[in-house]
């Protein structure tokens, strides 16, 4: 049986939804403060890793790298709320390109698998 | 036998089914990486020698793949292969200045002969190197290989070095250093596409947006071009007469001056440069190619706003030109 990344279908897949994905963050006045100081183009690529992840696709993430990459972010006051907006943002992009709700779902999961990680506790 | 891999002065030997990146890992090299599977693009390389596999450019921009840079946790060679760091590969050369002029009251035309050809793509930078030892980087604004000169376009900055040195003492005849190339701002279109393309920028911004549009019709491209450039007086824009002379002489090609504290009615558009930017943004948002050139808070905010206005990502070309330190 294939894959979730399979499914999905790997690595085109993430490049499909970088763009659907970051331009809904970017336009979300409840998250974009996060990114107002950043690089778009080395945002995109940081995006691109985390939906690797996310698709269940190859990657190097630890919970340490998790940690150190979204401390700043805490300390601006990053919580639960915020990782609910990206999974939603997430759920959203994948139904716009066709994804099943199953796979969404599990999509969802494995993101929020990473949310005390990413939170610092 | 394994493949040679050649990086700074040493050879190393890759192991079967072993990236670069790992081979030099394993040689203890510090290379920066991340997520080691292609998506991260923190270990991009560039090849100066040998084949890249095609797995090791997926995802790159067309230029990225041009200027042979390359994944290195994604490069399993086939052959041998000699390998730099992306920002180190470029090449001093010696050049002698050949003319310089006034483009406007405070933007001068550097005109530039190298020694030996100096392998650039219209809308890279370069640095400069003056006999002061002053470096400082420009665009290349037009096409050195055609023209067998580099022209620079300069700003004059009020105790600027290099600029100061160029408007001072400078003669034709005197040696400077060329180091470079880099960037990736510049025209790209091996499969001869008509995507759209808009070039904007302030200031010499203008530089590289002038170089590649010339390259592009040069090149017979076949979408519309559109080139902006904003400044913030009426005298602050320059090559007006050059630009409208390209505008008249080619069909797909339009010049549009826009001067923020300007006045109506005059042959430039009065106004915000990244607003008419936006408005200027054909239908085919998908395949439209955006380059962006010049003071920084201008490119980074007008990048963003495009992308939010449905450019896609891989398509936007930002050059911010950083003040020097």
């Amino acid at each position: 049986m294939a894959t979730l990344y399979e499914r999905l279908g790997g690595q085109p897949a993430v490049e499909a939804a970088v763009d659907i994905f970051y331009r809904k963050m970017l336009a979300d006045e409840r998250v974009n403060y996060f990114f107002d100081n950043t690089d778009m183009d080395a945002q995109i690529a940081k995006q691109k890793g985390f939906l690797t992840m996310a698709f269940g696709g190859p990657n190097n993430y630890t919970g340490k790298s998790m940690r150190e990459g979204h401390k700043h972010l805490v300390e601006k006051g990053l919580n639960d709320t915020h990782v609910d907006i990206v999974i939603e943002h997430l759920g959203g992009t994948l139904k716009e390109l066709g994804v099943a709700d199953s796979d969404i779902a599990e999509v969802a999961a494995i993101a929020n698998g990473a949310r005390d990680d990413v939170l610092n506790r | 036998m394994g493949n040679q891999l050649n990086y700074k002065d040493n050879c190393y030997t890759l192991a079967d089914n072993e990236s670069v990146l790992d081979c030099l890992l394993r040689e203890q090299l510090s290379v920066p990486h991340s997520c080691k599977s292609g998506v991260c693009q923190s270990c991009i390389m560039q090849a100066t020698d040998g084949e890249i596999p095609e797995k090791a450019q997926v995802g790159l921009k067309p230029t990225f793949k041009q200027r042979k840079l390359f994944l290195a946790c994604q490069c399993f060679p086939s052959g041998d292969i000699t390998v730099a760091n992306a920002d180190d590969a470029g090449i001093d050369v010696k050049a002698q200045v050949k003319e310089i002029s006034q483009l406007n009251h405070n933007v001068i035309k550097v005109s530039l002969e190298p020694s030996e050809p100096f392998e650039c793509e219209p809308g890279q930078y370069l640095t400069l190197i003056n006999p002061e030892e002053a470096a400082r980087s420009y665009s290349i604004a037009n096409n050195p290989e055609k023209d067998g000169v580099i022209e620079l376009h300069i700003r004059l900055l009020e105790n600027g070095l290099m600029s100061g040195w160029l408007k001072n003492i400078a003669k034709a005849g005197d040696e400077v250093i060329l180091r470079g190339p880099a960037g990736n701002c510049f025209y790209s279109n091996d499969e001869g596409d008509d995507f759209p393309i808009i070039l904007s920028g302030t200031g010499t911004g203008l530089a590289p947006l002038y170089g590649i549009a010339h390259e592009a019709i040069a090149k017979g491209h076949k979408g519309e071009i559109k080139l902006l450039h904003g400044a913030l007086k009426e005298d602050d824009l320059y090559l007006i007469e050059a630009l409208q002379q390209l505008d008249k002489d080619n069909q797909n090609f339009t010049y549009t001056p826009c001067v923020l504290n300007g006045e109506e009615g005059k042959f430039y558009q009065t106004g915000d440069i990244q607003e008419i930017t936006i408005a200027s943004i054909p239908d085919d948002k998908k395949n439209t190619r955006l380059f962006l050139c010049g003071a920084p808070e201008m490119v980074n905010s007008l990048k963003t706003k495009a992308f939010l206005g449905g450019l896609s990502s891989k398509n936007i070309y930002v050059d911010a030109f950083l003040p020097s330190k």
